[in-house]
C-alpha cells in the first residue's frame, strides 16, 4: 500500500547554521576543537571545507593546526559519504572467523574499494579495527548499527538497498 | 502483577537481533493480554547465547537462548512467563555452570540490572564503595586501593595505588581524574560492556578516584566505536547529577566532582595515555615524551590519575568490601579478578571474571569449548594486537602478569583471541605491522617508517626473497622498533611478529613444515 508522505523529504541541514551552532555550544570548552568537529560531522556527514577555516578563527587556532587534527583522525571526513556507510571490520578477533574474505566480498558486491565512496554515491566503504563484537565475529558496522556474525550471505541481506547494481 | 522480561540493550545482543526479539516479547505479550514489564538489561556476557532472554520467576530468573524473533510466540505458547519448558530454555541463570564458576566483584550488576535504574544499582550493592569513601581520608583511600593489590587493567598492569599516591602528593590547583575508554585492542570488549551494563559503577570509581587523589573534575575519553555505550553514559551522568550523585556537592558531602564525556576519532594510538591527554586537549593524538609521568604533568599540564575503565570499575568493591578481601584472591602479584574475554574462532564467546592464576586452556577449552569452527586450536593471541601469539603447546600457561611477561606474552586488557588451524601466521605478522602502520600517531621513526618496512619485509620473507637474510633483517627491525620507540605501539609491535616467527617457522617458509600459505 503506497502511503503518500505528509511532509517533504527533510531538506539538509545547512551547513552554514550547523558551523555557527557547533561553535557556539562548544567553543569555551576546554580542548574545544574535537567535540566542535564531531558536532559538525554528526549532523552533515563530513566537515565541509569551508568550514574549517570558521572553526580556526574561533578557537583562535591556525588553519593549519586545525588541518592538521581532521588528517590525524581515521573518523573525520573531508568529502562527503555516501548515502550508506558500511565499516568492516579487519582486526584479529574478526580475521580468525573470516573477516579478509568478508572484506573481499563485500568489494565485489558493493562495487567499491576500502576506503571510497562509489561513484554513484551510494555507498561508502570502510575498514574499521574492532567494533568491540570480537566473540560474535566477524563484526560489521552499517549506519551506526552494530552487526554481529555476518557471513557473506548476512552482508548481502543487510546491504540489500546498497549493493551495485548486476550485483 | 506483571512479570519481568530481560532483553539485553547490550551492543554485542543487539547485534544479532536483540532489539527485534524485544519488540517481539512486546507485541506477543499485547497479543495475548499478558502483563509484561520488559527490562532492557546489559550482557550477563555468554554472548554466543544472546540474545538471551529472561524471565523472573519466583524461583529465580530462568534463562532462555540464544532466541530467534520468530520463536517469540512458541515461548509464550509454553509459558515462558512461568518459566516454562521450551528447547532454548537453559535453566536458571544464576545456577548455569559458565556463570556459576565466576567470580564477579566489578561485573557483579552488569546484565543483572538496567544499566540506567539507580535504584536497582542501589538495591544490588551499588554505592557501598563510594559511601565508605566518603568516610575516609584521601591517604586511605589511596592506601586501601595499594593494598587491594589493584593493577591497571588497560593493558601495563602498572599499580593503581601507587598512581594515586602519586597525584595525591602532587600539589596543584586543578587536579584530573581520566578514565580511558579508549578500549581498541581487538578481542576486547570488557570495557564496553561495563559501561553499557553497569555505567553507575564506573562513575562510583571515578568518583572514588577524585576522592583519593583530590580531583574535582573527570573526563571519559571514549572510542567512537561504541555508539550504545555513549548513549547510556550520557544517560547515566545526566541521572547521576539529577541524584546528586556528581557535582558540586557529592551526595551531600561537601566534595565535588563531576564528569565530562568526550568521544574520540578512530585513533587506536589514543588508548596510549599521553596521546589520549593531547586528543583530550584537541589536538592530534600524538605521544609525548616521559617523563613527566601525567600523574605530575597530565591533562592540561596538571596531575592526572589516568585509569582504564575495568581499573576504575574494580575500585568500588575493593572499597565497599575491603583491600584484604581483593586480595585474598589472584596468585603471585597479580591480585583480585581480571574479566577475560574470550574472542575469535571460539565457540562459546563471552566474558569471564575470574581470579588471576586460571589456566589459559581452562578459559579456551572449558569456559570456550574449543573453536567456532571445530577445528584444532592453532594460535592465541592475548592482550590485543600487540600482544604475542602463543601455540596450542603452551595454554598451560597461568594467566599472571609475571608468568606471561617470563614467556614473552603479556596478559594486557585479558582480551583472548583465539584461531583454528586455517590461520596463516605470516599473514598475521604482516597485520601486526600493517596495523602499525595505519594507526603511527607518526612522531617517533622507528614506528613510523618501521611498521612500513616490516610489511615489505614479511612480504619478501613470504615471496621466498633470499628468505635467510630477511628474516635476520626483520629480526634487527623489530629489536630497534622495541628498543627506540616512544610507546608501546611501536615498541610492542615486535611481540606478535616475534612471536609468529618463533613458533610458526614453516608459515614463513623456514625449516620443515608446508612452506608460506599464500
Amino acid at each position: 500500500m503506497h502511503v503518500p508522505s505528509t511532509s517533504p523529504p527533510s531538506a539538509p541541514p545547512d551547513r552554514e547554521v550547523v558551523v555557527g551552532e557547533a561553535i557556539a555550544l562548544l567553543r569555551h570548552e576546554p580542548g574545544a576543537l574535537l567535540p566542535i568537529l564531531h558536532h559538525i560531522q554528526d549532523r552533515l556527514g563530513w566537515l565541509p571545507p569551508e568550514s574549517l577555516p570558521r572553526v580556526a578563527e574561533a578557537l583562535n587556532l591556525s588553519r593549519a593546526e586545525v588541518h592538521g587534527v581532521v588528517s590525524f583522525y581515521h573518523d573525520f571526513r573531508t568529502h562527503p559519504p555516501g548515502r550508506g556507510v558500511v565499516r568492516v571490520c579487519r582486526a584479529e578477533a574478526c580475521q580468525a572467523m573470516g573477516a579478509d574474505a568478508l572484506v573481499a566480498h563485500a568489494r565485489a558486491r558493493l562495487g567499491v574499494d576500502l576506503g571510497e565512496t562509489r561513484a554513484d554515491g551510494g555507498v561508502t566503504l570502510e575498514a574499521v579495527y574492532c567494533l568491540g563484537n570480537c566473540a560474535l565475529s566477524p563484526a560489521v558496522m552499517i549506519d551506526g548499527r552494530l552487526h554481529g556474525r555476518v557471513g557473506p550471505s548476512r552482508f548481502d541481506v543487510l546491504t540489500a538497498g546498497l549493493a551495485k547494481e548486476g550485483a | 502483577m506483571s512479570t519481568r522480561v530481560y532483553v539485553p540493550a547490550d551492543a554485542a545482543a543487539r547485534s544479532v537481533g536483540a532489539d527485534e526479539v524485544a519488540a517481539a516479547v512486546l507485541a506477543e505479550s499485547r497479543r495475548r493480554g499478558a502483563a509484561v514489564e520488559l527490562v532492557r538489561n546489559g550482557s550477563r556476557g555468554m554472548l554466543w547465547r544472546e540474545p538471551l532472554v529472561e524471565v523472573a520467576t519466583p524461583s529465580g530468573r530462568v534463562a532462555y537462548g540464544p532466541v530467534e524473533v520468530d520463536e517469540v510466540p512458541g515461548l509464550f505458547a509454553a509459558g515462558f512467563l512461568q518459566g516454562g519448558d521450551h528447547p532454548r530454555k537453559l535453566g536458571l541463570t544464576d545456577a548455569l555452570p559458565w556463570l556459576a564458576g565466576q567470580d564477579r566483584l566489578g561485573f557483579a550488576r552488569v546484565g543483572v540490572i538496567d544499566p540506567l535504574s539507580l535504584e536497582e544499582w542501589r538495591a544490588h550493592g551499588g554505592g557501598r564503595g563510594l559511601d565508605a569513601a566518603l568516610a575516609l581520608s584521601p591517604e586511605a583511600i589511596v592506601d586501601a586501593v595499594t593494598r587491594s593489590g589493584l593493577r591497571g587493567r588497560g593493558g601495563a598492569g602498572f599499580p593503581t595505588g601507587i598512581k594515586w599516591a602519586t597525584v595525591l602528593q602532587t600539589s596543584a590547583p586543578q587536579k584530573y581524574v581520566v578514565c580511558n575508554a579508549d578500549e581498541g585492542d581487538s578481542g576486547t570488549y570488557s570495557d564496553r560492556m561495563l559501561m553499557e551494563g553497569d555505567p553507575y559503577t564506573l562513575l562510583e570509581g571515578m568518583l572514588i578516584a577524585g576522592l583519593g587523589v583530590g580531583a574535582t573534575r573527570g573526563y571519559i575519553y571514549l572510542r567512537s566505536e561504541y555508539p550504545d555505550a555513549e548513549r547510556i553514559l550520557v544517560g547515566a551522568i545526566a541521572a547521576a547529577r539529577a541524584a546528586g550523585l556528581l557535582g558540586p556537592d557529592v551526595l551531600g558531602s561537601g566534595k565535588a566532582f563531576d564528569v565530562t564525556l568526550r568521544r574520540g576519532a578512530g585513533a587506536y594510538v589514543c588508548g596510549e595515555e599521553t596521546a589520549l591527554i593531547e586528543s583530550l586537549e584537541g589536538k592530534r593524538g600524538e605521544v609525548r615524551y616521559r617523563p613527566p609521568v601525567p600523574a605530575v604533568s597530565g591533562l592540561w599540564g596538571m596531575p592526572t590519575a589516568l585509569n582504564n575503565v575495568v581499573t576504575l570499575g574494580s575500585v568500588p568493591a575493593i572499597l565497599a568490601d575491603g583491600p584484604e578481601a581483593y586480595a585474598a584472591r589472584g596468585t603471585g602479584r597479580s591480585r583480585g579478578t581480571l574479566a577475560f574475554q574470550l574472542a575469535g574462532n571460539i565457540r562459546q564467546g563471552g566474558l569471564v571474571e575470574v581470579p588471576f592464576g586460571i589456566s589459559l586452556a581452562s578459559l579456551v577449552y572449558d569456559y570456550g569449548g574449543g573453536t567456532a569452527s571445530g577445528r584444532p586450536v592453532r594460535a592465541v593471541q592475548v592482550g590485543g594486537p600487540l600482544g604475542a601469539f602463543l601455540p596450542a603447546s603452551a595454554l598451560d600457561l597461568p594467566l599472571d602478569y609475571e608468568a606471561f611477561t617470563a614467556r614473552g606474552a603479556i596478559v594486557g586488557h585479558g582480551g583472548i583471541v583465539v584461531f583454528d588451524d586455517t590461520v596463516d601466521m605470516a599473514g598475521m605478522a604482516r597485520y601486526a605491522m600493517e596495523f602499525c602502520a595505519i594507526e603511527s600517531c607518526g612522531k617517533c621513526t622507528p614506528c613510523r617508517i618501521g611498521s612500513t618496512r616490516g610489511v615489505e619485509v614479511i612480504d619478501r620473507i613470504r615471496r621466498g626473497e633470499r628468505r635467510a637474510q630477511h628474516v635476520a633483517l626483520l629480526r634487527d627491525l623489530c629489536d630497534t622498533m622495541t628498543h627506540a620507540s616512544l610507546c608501546a605501539l611501536g615498541g610492542m609491535t615486535a611481540w606478535p611478529v616475534q612471536s609468529a616467527l618463533e613458533h610458526f617457522p614453516e608459515d614463513f617458509g623456514l625449516g620443515p613444515g608446508p612452506g608460506p600459505r599464500s
